[in-house]
């Protein structure tokens, strides 16, 4: 699409948020920016304004792929009826700790 | 000079400043050439008016007359401001705003880091937060610099012409006044030589990578330290402090 | 499966409060509703940024420059967050600004207001972002995903933004009879269009009904200023300042106030860009956006030299 304005916009970037040492990074939204450094800058003034941020990843929106929600099913299911994966699904003796 | 009186106008100057160039920063809030940009620009000019307030309030502390960060900043005139001219230049164009703030926060972070060690606690105690601020701006501002030098002819040309035509202003960053001069003696303030030797080189680095050209060192204008200023700072002060001027007395 | 199943589908999701996310199916007109909501909601907070933006330089001590600075800042954060949401759905920023600049697309009518005042800041604080945090701690609970996680963070971020608007009412209010004056006068002017921000009432509401259905909305434009009206009134109270609304007055039987009638004609000549400050706003936008347009032009020539300086 193209605008009357014909601009030329910064490309889009995705913002990743660790909030504290030892968390995940966290995906928080999105902004534009000529290159890299100027996204990781550009995310600290525009995510971490209330010291939200311990570290930034920044990523090109373009290059950033996602499974498809119409796969849903095929996709995210078989992992359901996978119980023995979870320590829930072992009985252990009454008594026996720390395990 | 009496050495309270030395202090208290120095740091008056460093509250000055950070003021007048927050100020300055602050009239792009909503104009920026990009969003992203526009917020990034406001946190500086936040950081800056902290620093002011930080810097006044102890200013008033010297003095000892009561006065608050707010007595001074807005109840002042134009002859009792002692900031340097650079700041209070009008903000011009992006490029103008971009290459005064680098060549002041090239002086700025080093006159920080050296404040933190001061005897001087709470010099040293301020100074110690500004130092964090001021690296980031030095950042911001280096990295514009170079996006513009070495972006397009058209932002090549601007970056160099806001240069050039600021160049006279840098002198008075380094130009101890008398105020200065005890406070260097005295150990309380860095030599302002030694700050210039590091502007200096991030000066000539960060122009080298944004391919501009040093100006040659000409005449230097000075004044604002005497509180000798440009008539740009009367507009700014006739806004900054219309409403206590207009209702004096009142709270807010 | 058919567009048909696909819409029931979507329906049933929405109906069991299951948020919808960007690359779900969603129907072309949902999108569209929602692209068109949330670029306006975005061009709202970045046309916002100028009444209050006018007085950064004017404020009256440092700690209420150092407050509005940080607060038209974050109305640029929000318009951000915004933006990014719409463009989850698939609209460039670019084209969302072009809509703005070229006056295509609408933001909200307030801005068109002028602050003459510095009571006006305390008004503009108090009512209208009052008025705009019950339309957002609704919008917390929207169907798109993106858009309610935008939300969330706004209305964190935005608690500040009315209690600071109410705190210097409150200073005003209780200052010199010059400064009373000015906050009387602020209210008076900005208590109805503050109404007017909740929208049509709902019998005029074009999108209305369908954005309730797909919980788009989820509260109607007369209930949330009802309630607006309702914890607003107690506010003037405390402050001693008067309503300007002749008709406003308890009802013990409703458990609301009785009010007034909007003066819609004010609202839709606005609307049609007849308000004070309409050409003014729009100036100001394009204004910055002309002027940047060599910055950004080279920021991307610069990045596109180190790519090329790295890939070689």
């Amino acid at each position: 699409m193209s605008n009357e304005k014909n601009e030329t916009d910064f490309p889009l970037w995705e913002v990743f948020i660790q909030s504290k040492r030892g968390l995940d990074h966290k995906h928080v939204g999105s902004l534009h920016a000529a290159d890299a450094r100027m996204a990781i800058e550009n995310a600290r003034d525009v995510y971490t304004r209330r010291g939200e941020g311990n570290s930034i990843w920044v990523v090109l929106a373009e290059h950033l792929h996602a499974s498809r929600p119409e796969d849903q099913g095929a996709f995210f299911d078989p992992a359901d009826d996978k119980v023995y994966r979870h320590p829930t699904f072992y009985v252990m003796p009454e008594g026996v700790k720390h395990i | 000079m009496e050495r309270s009186e030395a202090l208290f106008r120095t740091v008056l100057r460093l509250g000055d400043n950070s003021l007048v160039l927050g100020h300055r920063l602050s009239e792009w809030c909503g104009h920026g050439p990009q969003l992203e940009e526009d917020i990034a620009q406001a946190n500086i000019a936040l950081d800056l008016l902290g620093q002011a307030r930080n810097y006044l309030t102890y200013a008033g502390e010297i003095e000892g007359k009561g006065r608050t960060e707010d007595d001074l900043a807005y109840l002042r005139t134009e002859r009792q401001f002692l900031n340097v001219k650079l700041a209070e230049l009008p903000k011009g164009d992006y490029a103008h705003t971009i290459a005064r703030s680098f060549l002041f926060d090239a002086f700025h972070l080093p006159l920080q880091q050296a404040l933190t060690k001061s005897p001087d606690e709470r010099l040293a105690g301020i100074a110690g937060k500004a130092v964090k601020e001021a690296t980031y701006h030095l950042r911001h501002s280096s990295e514009w610099l170079v996006r513009f030098g070495d972006g397009t002819e058209e932002s090549h040309r601007r970056a160099q012409a806001a240069i050039d035509g600021l160049w006279m202003y840098t002198g008075e960053l380094f130009a101890p006044d008398e105020a200065e001069r005890t406070l260097i003696e005295a150990g309380i303030l860095p030599d302002l030589a030694s700050i210039k030797a590091e502007w200096d080189a991030t000066v000539a680095r960060v122009l080298a990578e944004a391919t501009l050209v040093r100006p040659a060192d000409g005449w230097m204008a000075r004044g604002g330290k005497d509180g000798q200023h440009t008539e740009h700072l009367g507009f700014l002060l006739a806004e900054l402090q219309y409403l206590p001027r207009a209702f004096p007395g009142a709270q807010w | 499966m058919d567009e048909k199943q696909l819409e029931a589908g979507f329906q049933a999701k929405v109906d069991a409060e299951q948020k919808i996310e960007p690359k779900d199916w969603m129907p072309a007109d949902y999108r569209k509703n929602l692209v068109r909501q949330i670029s306006q909601h975005a061009h709202s907070e970045i046309v916002g940024m100028l009444p209050e933006g006018n007085w950064i330089t004017r404020a009256p001590n440092l700690r209420r420059k150092t407050v509005l600075l940080a607060k038209v800042q974050d109305e640029a954060g929000h318009g951000l967050y915004l933006y990014s949401a719409a463009e989850s759905l698939g609209a460039a920023r670019a084209d969302l600004n072009d809509q703005l600049l070229t006056g295509k697309a609408k933001y909200s009518s307030i801005f068109n207001y002028p602050t003459l005042t510095w009571a006006d800041i305390g008004a503009v604080g108090w009512l209208v972002d009052g008025a705009a945090i019950m339309n957002q701690v609704m919008l917390c609970r929207t169907s798109y995903g993106p858009y309610a996680r935008a939300m969330v963070r706004i209305c964190k971020e935005e608690s500040f933004h009315q209690r600071q608007g109410y705190e210097i009412m409150c200073v005003l209010a209780k200052g010199t009879p010059e400064q009373r004056e000015m906050a009387q006068d602020a209210l008076d002017r900005w208590w109805w269009p503050s109404l007017m921000m909740f929208g049509p009432s709902d019998a005029n509401s074009p999108h209305s009904a369908q954005s309730m259905k797909w919980k788009i909305k989820r509260q109607s434009n007369d209930e949330l200023r009802q309630t607006f009206i309702d914890r607003t009134v107690p506010q003037a109270d405390f402050l001693g300042l008067r309503i300007p609304d002749d008709k406003l007055k308890w009802n013990e039987a409703t458990k609301h106030y009785d009010w007034g009638e909007i003066d819609w004609t004010e609202f839709n000549e606005i609307l049609k860009g007849n308000g004070p400050c309409n050409k003014e706003r729009l100036e100001a936008r394009n204004k910055a956006h002309d002027e940047g347009r060599w910055v950004r032009e080279a920021a991307l020539a610069h990045a596109a030299k180190q790519a090329k300086k790295q890939a070689a």
